[in-house]
């Protein structure tokens, strides 16, 4: 196994991480926690998984440049939301669905 | 859902992720004997500075106005007006931003330079800029917005509108963002300066706008 693909399996690793805490945990902040620990791995994914030949790909590269960027924009946005609901609400975590 | 049910899926999915990768095929098609070829076409000699800006410069534009959504929304969220009294501050903080501030801006703008021949450009001079934000905030030398005025508007705005106006300058020429071939390093670095500039404020503006809405937190 190259060292290129290391990086991918730790990223898929990562992902895994992610999308259980996101499922798992309650608290909100913790999903938002857990949704960046998810992109994370995507991004080694992307990185690692194209440049198996040895060869680093510019393309995938410059897609994780901008991904980085818009996952700190997004990852902001959700925590201004995610005041918002503490300061009008005072909760936490969102509601549960209950089955009827 | 139990935890457990949801630990045994995910495992099982990125188990099966993981053996899908290790027996990938190779690719059908390879884009870096195309990113080569035409790379002294684009304007820059580093292959990811031509993709973002030269090839796929349609999708960092929009990526931009993402990110100026981003402040947008949390501007329309709406902040705490009220003022905050200001929080004692550690001198050893202060003092540090003092002197490394400067050396970020001389960092970024080394970064911003860097990115037509090696790994550098705008995305990571404005993050080192944004980084000199929140460090001067944190050390109590700038105050957190409130809500920005024109002047900070247009210079949040300006790198996008600069990214906007040569899109359509070179959309009614010819194609959408296809540079003329001998402008084609100077319309990157006027795009890239300006990105540079406001996607630093956005980014540091992520943190003062959030910073600003004390009133909530925990005491």
């Amino acid at each position: 196994m190259s060292s290129s693909m290391v990086f991918a399996v730790t990223g898929v690793l990562l992902f895994a991480i992610g999308l259980a805490g996101m499922l798992i945990a309650a608290h909100l902040l913790r999903k938002v926690l857990a949704f960046n620990v998810l992109g994370s791995g995507l991004f080694l994914v992307l990185v690692g998984l194209p440049q198996r030949d040895g060869m680093a790909d510019p393309v995938p590269q410059a897609m994780v440049l901008t991904g980085i960027v818009v996952a700190v924009a997004a990852t902001a946005l959700a925590l201004a939301l995610l005041r918002r609901l503490h300061a009008l609400t005072g909760a936490t975590s969102l509601p549960r669905d209950t089955d009827a | 859902m139990k935890p457990w049910t949801v630990v045994v899926a995910v495992l099982a999915g990125a188990l099966a992720l993981i053996f899908a990768m290790l027996d990938l095929p190779a690719p059908a098609f390879d884009l870096l004997p195309a990113v080569t070829t035409h790379l002294p076409a684009s304007g820059v000699e580093h292959p990811v500075t031509a993709v973002l800006l030269n090839y796929r410069a349609y999708d960092t534009l929009l990526e931009v106005a993402v990110l100026l959504l981003a402040l947008i929304g949390i501007l329309a969220l709406g902040i705490d007006a009220d003022p905050v009294a200001p929080r004692p501050v550690e001198a050893m903080l202060s003092i540090l931003a003092r002197l490394i501030v400067p050396a970020m801006i001389v960092m970024a703008v080394y970064l911003l330079w860097a990115g037509a021949h090696r790994p550098g450009g705008a995305f990571q001079a404005a993050a080192v800029l944004a980084a000199g934000g929140v460090l001067l905030q944190l050390g109590g030398l700038i105050a957190s917005w409130s809500a920005p005025r024109a002047r900070l508007r247009w210079s949040i705005a300006g790198g996008f509108l600069i990214f906007l106006g040569v899109a359509l300058v070179t959309g009614l020429e010819s194609t959408l963002l296809q540079y003329p071939m001998p402008i084609a390093g100077r319309l990157i670095l006027l795009i890239e300066s300006g990105l540079t500039i406001s996607l630093g404020l956005i980014l540091s503006g992520l943190f003062l706008l959030l910073s600003r809405d004390r009133k909530n937190e925990a005491p």
